[in-house]
């Protein structure tokens, strides 16, 4: 069963690289690509916020042993998500006083992410979301439980419900005027939230 | 003594060396057509061999100098990644939705402070106006650009044949409204139908055009069919499309965006890199097709033409 779940939380990458070998990714394949891993990243957060809801409503415990594969592919896919947009939307966009492979490239780079995090509320916001799994991806072996403890390891792995407020909103205010799909995914993460703090 | 002359692997076993030099290839196509399938299962579309609409040659136009020094992008890429929102918001909605609208008959009607008013047939409307080619840079408030060969005449001369009446200041467009034919009208993401507005200066301007083809062929029904502005200095959202009415005014017109979200859409939307969009920097854009963003230019590089007309302006107040 778990390699199966595994492989599968491969599919969207390879269906990714597919549509990159097949000229399948339309006109504009990296901003495709970028919002494709975005969308991924928000879909493995609810999955992983699901499963708590999911056990306790059907009594379906085993499910537990997904939650941390789960929590990684978001982490996978969001750090996938910030490289892409490091290559495609910074990177590409400096102006190369010194031709590309030069220190000031270098700083560029890091001037140019760090400019775009400070200023724009919607990059510093998904950014924020990102660091927060960073943690959490970490301390996700067992060898972390067992050093934490149970109890802090689940009270420092809250933080993943920050990292959904986070994402949503990053999508909220990223997009022009449809607001349907942030909207979806508002109401999805407002659920399983919901479902946190009012059960007994 | 005895030699074991027996090989150690069955030459039944030994990989034939064609196939052994091949291996990566067929490692390569096992894995696409595994990925392949998987990706077939979940809908993943197709690269389209042929465009599903029909492409119909404009029989008569003439070259113009615009733009000869500029390479136009792929007709795929202005034929399927687009911004119409009547349509659908998904770059690909347009291409794959616009199909069932009707372009024929087709009434643009013009009125407000003009000396002949009227609601002329398309055909009519075009009649009098020699058509051109005029390739021209478009790049959208998104931060990407594309280079378009379109057919059309000057916006100029169908005013001079409407005659504005002398207290007329602005020129306003609306799109057809027809949530049967315009699946994406069927929900409130901006409020239709669509309105573009001009300064009357900008609209007799002789850059500024009405587009009825591009690629020598009459415009698809997801690019504007039948008839849109095109304005290359301004924002790609100025240039409205399927255009039923163009009406005189003495006052501004609201355009769609504008209503949407003034603090990051003005009436101008003039091309401006040292004016940013709220949640991104105008200074780059990416050409459809190229990696590296190229630098933007103040008004998109038809500066030497237009600047003119908003001298001392401030264009920061009046993005």
């Amino acid at each position: 069963m778990k390699p199966t779940v595994l492989a599968a939380g491969l599919l969207p990458l390879l269906v990714l690289i597919w549509r990159a070998f097949n000229a399948a990714l339309g006109a504009n394949p990296l901003l495709e690509i970028t919002h494709e891993t975005g969308d991924w990243t928000l879909r493995f957060i609810v999955i992983t916020l699901a499963i708590t809801p999911v056990r306790r409503l059907t009594g379906w415990h085993a499910l537990i042993r997904f939650r941390r594969m789960m929590g990684l592919y978001a982490f996978f896919y969001g750090s996938l998500h910030f490289l892409i947009y490091v290559i495609a939307d910074r990177f590409a966009g400096l102006d190369f006083r010194d031709g590309i492979w030069a220190w000031s490239t270098a700083r560029g780079l890091v001037a140019s992410i760090w400019e775009d995090v400070y200023k724009r509320p919607y990059i510093t916001v998904g950014f924020i979301g990102l660091a927060a799994m960073a943690p959490l991806a970490v301390t996700s072996t067992t060898g972390w439980i067992r050093r934490l403890g149970g109890r802090n390891w689940n009270r420092l792995h809250r933080l993943i419900y920050a990292t959904a407020v986070a994402g949503v909103i990053h999508y909220w205010w990223l997009v022009k005027a449809d607001i349907l799909h942030p909207a979806i995914y508002a109401s999805l993460v407002a659920l399983l939230l919901g479902f946190r703090a009012f059960r007994t | 003594m005895l030699l074991r002359t027996r090989p150690a692997i069955r030459s039944s076993e030994i990989t034939d060396k064609k196939l052994y030099l091949r291996r990566r290839e067929f490692i390569q196509a096992a894995a696409v057509t595994a990925v392949g399938a998987a990706a077939g299962t979940l809908g993943v579309p197709q690269a389209d061999a042929a465009p599903s609409w029909p492409r119909v040659k404009v029989p008569n136009f003439a070259k113009s100098p615009y733009g000869a020094d500029e390479k136009p992008n792929a007709y795929q890429d202005a034929t399927t990644y687009n911004n119409f929102y009547e349509f659908g918001v998904e770059k690909e909605d347009p291409s794959n939705n616009a199909g069932p609208l009707k372009t024929k008959p087709w009434t643009v009607k013009v009125d407000g402070l003009v000396d002949k008013p009227a609601d002329y047939q398309l055909e009519d409307f075009i009649k009098p106006y020699a058509l051109e080619e005029r390739i021209y840079r478009m790049r959208c408030v998104e931060r990407w650009s594309m280079v378009i060969p379109w057919i059309g005449f000057p916006l100029a001369s169908l005013l001079k044949t409407v005659q504005p009446a002398p207290t007329a200041k602005f020129v306003e467009f609306t799109t057809l409204f027809n949530p049967q034919q315009m699946p994406g009208q069927r929900r409130d993401v901006l409020r239709w139908p669509y309105v573009e507005g001009l300064r009357l200066d900008e609209a007799m301007h002789p850059l500024a055009i009405l587009a009825v083809g591009l690629y020598g062929e009459y415009l698809p029904n997801q690019n504007g069919a039948p008839i849109r502005l095109v304005v290359p200095w301004k924002y790609g959202f100025k240039g409205i499309k399927s255009i039923v009415r163009i009406r005189l005014t003495d006052r501004q017109p609201m355009n769609s965006w504008q209503l949407s979200a003034p603090s990051e859409y003005g009436f101008y939307s003039n091309v401006n890199p040292s004016v940013d969009h709220p949640r991104w920097s105008q200074a780059r854009e990416r050409r459809i097709g190229e990696f590296f963003m190229r630098p933007t230019l103040v008004f998109n590089g038809y500066g030497d033409q237009v600047a003119s007309l908003y001298a001392g302006m401030d264009l920061k107040k009046n993005y």
